[in-house]
């Protein structure tokens, strides 16, 4: 028996592990780095996940707007992606989301957005580049400055910033109105290259009824700056080195990746391919809190009315499995927050019925117990039997509905039906963890119990319950 | 001992009476629309736009501004409370939804735009036959499982095609449900309507698992007894688990019926009538098909009784 106690030892810990990580408490840097490996190293994990449906927001499904038999430019759509990208991290939103789908669709989303038909027009908006003389102001990447083709770009921008529908952005000359030398449309081809040197650089074609004025400013211009403008917002700023006829290089400090954005930027200062609005999902922010509020209230009522009923029905064994209820509510959260799940109210409803099932399987397991125990075994006995003999249905019963979720969220997943995606979730977690706790911890309690009190417990019928 | 299996008649006429008016339903629907069923905006395409304002609003008066807009077949109905409305209208895009959100602030005043969602057709038919896909994908791959799981038993596949059966009952069940609630409260098809449905089926599922995990145990135990009294007694001794099971699960159900809210309401009620559906169909459809089927009377009177040692494959 002593085996028990090691185990009843480690449940324990991993209960408090999870309780650790599952309240709203700092975690220590080590857990948060350690769990999202990659890109974003820093994650919030004091608080859940929550989809759009609870916090307030928009989701838009985006689709390539070509004819069915047309095929997709190689690349348009990732390219398209990025773009939508630098649109949308120009909203000013907590944690944006961009993703491709199949091969002509990207779902956006868009959490606590203020305005969401302006954000989605924003996001499908022809943008304009320009090649603009900076006059010897230094003016840095990323800076949004106006151009004798733009002179409102600043203006509508602090509007945007004033009324929350934009992020801050960094503007060094409100007053100054930039000369336009050139738009995009002069360009022929754009494409992101290595040198000998294996340095990446920007190499451009120009079209070549346009290339005379570009030619003549370039060769008057010899060593000034000439910026490049998308939408208002600086990209680059390299330094003429040359007359630039029919195709030049920007050459920088650049990366891999900074060459190709730049690169895909300036080749569709406008989107690759036209985007159409196939769906538009917006959830107001006061909806979302009331369905929090909600699930809240049903999941205490309807908990309380479960633990109620289990204690009265299989006493002692029911408060034990209540205990494991428990444990098992608090490894749910934590690994909702681990992996991480985003809850939905769907994904709640999943959650819920998975309580549903770790207590059919305590039931299962314990009205085993008291038909061994009526036909007069040893507690031991009973409790030893009633595990294993409703385990095989446990088992096949919780594959099935695993069958099920997976197919589920195959589903969801393919078919932009995120609502189901996250009931499949939330549903398959809680079903495997509940084959954990409600069959080994409960168990283990039982166990230890027995060791400690015996089969002195058969002479009290009221806490047993049979 | 009750005799359970032996009256299967009755049962299979009782699951006929609550499968009927979904059948008459669907082909009434048939031939008034060419559809199944009456369908959400989730497949047929559409939009869908809850407000709340601040004073009480007429659904009526709140639809007038769309039918005026051109919207002739606008549903406008209350959610909630009496300040909010929920609008139900064709397709709508962009510069002809701030026209028509102008008219509406004129007329009634400022409102919290509390959900819209705004869906192409050509999305809704693609989810549509996606949905039947998994209902079918899943049918098969939990009918592959039962017939390995109970592969001792002589045949293992009857077993499954009986879950099976039970199954697609406890489906028709939603859908009778969905039809009378169509009828009385304008309820439609819509993709929760579907998670319930699929979660039905797996809970379906685990019910009948667990009588025949039982008939299955039962069969080694008590060699000789003929089928029909191991079946009933299997169902007997299941029968406390099914009622605490089907309590504890109504119990948690009914909380959030109650106070879930009215987005999840349909999902609810729907997963209720299901699981209810699905302890009845384990015991009074799966358990005596497959006797009958054994028995090789699912079309007659029993013929001849099957023995327990002639059910499981030599050892």
């Amino acid at each position: 028996m002593r085996n028990q106690y090691i185990y009843v030892a480690i449940i324990l810990c991993l209960f408090a592990g999870s309780l650790f990580v599952a309240l709203p408490l700092d975690h220590p840097a080590w857990l948060e780095e350690g769990l999202a490996p990659g890109v974003d190293t820093q994650r919030d994990i004091r608080d859940l996940t929550l989809g759009l449906d609870l916090k307030g927001g928009t989701q838009v499904l985006l689709e390539a707007e070509i004819s069915e038999d047309q095929p997709l430019p190689e690349d348009a759509l990732n390219s398209a992606k990025i773009i939508v990208e630098q649109r949308v991290n120009g909203l000013g939103l907590a944690e944006p989301t961009v993703q491709l789908q199949g091969e002509r669709r990207m779902i956006v989303e868009l959490p606590g957005v203020k305005n969401p038909d302006q954000a989605i027009e924003t996001i499908r908006s022809t943008g304009q580049l320009e090649f603009v003389d900076l006059g010897g102001f230094p003016v840095r990447p990323d800076d949004y400055i106006n151009t004798t083709n733009r002179p409102n770009a600043v203006a509508d921008l602090q509007e945007s910033i004033a009324a929350g529908e934009a992020a801050p952005q960094s503007i060094p000359y409100p007053e100054e109105a930039f000369e336009t030398i050139m738009t995009g449309d002069i360009l022929q081809a754009v494409v992101a290259t290595q040198d000998e040197y294996t340095f990446w650089q920007i190499q451009f074609d120009l079209k070549s009824e346009s290339s005379g004025d570009f030619f003549t400013y370039t060769r008057d211009n010899i060593g000034e700056v000439l910026a490049i403008i998308l939408d208002g917002r600086v990209l680059s700023t390299p330094v003429i080195n040359a007359a630039i006829n029919d195709n030049g290089v920007i050459t920088g400090d650049f990366s891999q990746e900074e060459a190709e954005s730049l690169a895909i930027q300036m080749r569709y200062g406008a989107l690759p391919v036209p985007l159409e609005v196939v769906d538009v999902r917006t959830i107001g922010a006061s909806l979302g809190q009331d369905s929090i509020d909600r699930s809240l209230q049903a999941g205490i009522v309807g908990g309380a009315l479960v633990l109620l009923f289990m204690v009265l029905l299989y006493r002692l064994p029911g408060f034990l499995a209540t205990v494991a209820l428990a444990i098992y509510v608090t490894l749910n959260l934590a690994t909702y927050k681990l992996l991480p799940v985003t809850l939905t109210l769907p994904g709640i409803a999943g959650f819920i019925l998975s309580i549903g099932m770790a207590v059919d399987a305590n039931i299962l397991i314990f009205e085993r117990m008291k038909e061994e125990l009526r036909s007069g075994r040893s507690l031991r006995l009973a409790v030893e039997t009633g595990f294993s003999r409703a385990w095989p249905a446990i088992r096949d019963g919780n594959l099935s509905t695993l069958i099920s979720c997976a197919v589920l969220y195959w589903f969801g997943n393919n078919f932009g039906a995120s609502v189901v995606k996250g009931f499949a979730i939330t549903l398959s977690v809680g079903v495997l963890l509940s084959m954990f706790t409600a069959v080994f911890v409960t168990r283990t309690f039982m166990r230890s119990f027995l060791s400690q009190q015996g089969e002195r417990l058969l002479g009290s019928r009221g806490l047993l319950g049979y | 001992m009750y005799r359970l299996v032996e009256r299967r008649r009755l049962w299979f006429l009782i699951s006929l009476l609550g499968i009927l008016p979904g059948i008459l339903f669907v082909l009434w629907n048939l031939s008034l629309t060419g559809g199944l069923l009456p369908l959400s905006i989730d497949y047929t395409g559409g939009t869908q736009w809850e407000m709340r304002f601040e004073e009480p609003v007429a659904p009526t008066e709140l639809g007038g501004v769309f039918v005026e807009a051109g919207f002739t077949d606008t549903k406008a109905f209350h959610v909630d409370d009496d300040r909010t409305v929920q609008v139900k209208f064709k397709n709508i895009d962009m510069a002809q939804k701030e026209v028509i959100e102008q008219a509406i602030v004129e007329r009634f005043g400022a409102f919290d735009e509390r959900l819209y969602r705004s869906i192409g057709p050509a999305i809704g038919a693609e989810v549509s036959q996606a949905a039947l896909l998994a209902v079918i994908a899943a049918s098969v791959l939990i009918l592959a499982y039962i017939a390995l799981a109970f592969r001792e038993v002589s045949h293992p596949f009857r077993y499954g095609v009986a879950a099976i059966v039970a199954l697609v009952h406890d489906v028709l069940i939603t859908v009778s449900f969905l039809s009378i609630m169509n009828l009385v409260a304008g309820w439609e098809l819509d993709a929760l309507f579907l998670t319930a449905t699929l979660t039905v089926i797996g809970f379906s599922v685990n019910d009948t698992i667990v009588i025949f995990d039982r008939i299955r145990e039962n069969l080694r135990r008590h060699r000789g007894e003929p089928l029909a009294t191991v079946a009933n007694r299997s169902i007997i001794e299941t029968a406390q688990r099914s009622i605490a099971t089907q309590v504890t699960a109504l119990l948690v159900l009914a909380a959030i019926l109650f106070f879930g809210g009215s987005t999840l309401r349909i999902f609810m009620a729907t997963l209720i009538v299901g699981l209810v559906s699905g302890t009845y169909s384990s015991i009074f459809t799966a358990t005596p098909l497959v006797v009958a089927w054994e028995e090789g009377s699912l079309f007659a009177r029993a013929r001849k009784p099957v023995r327990a040692r002639e059910q499981t494959a030599a050892a």
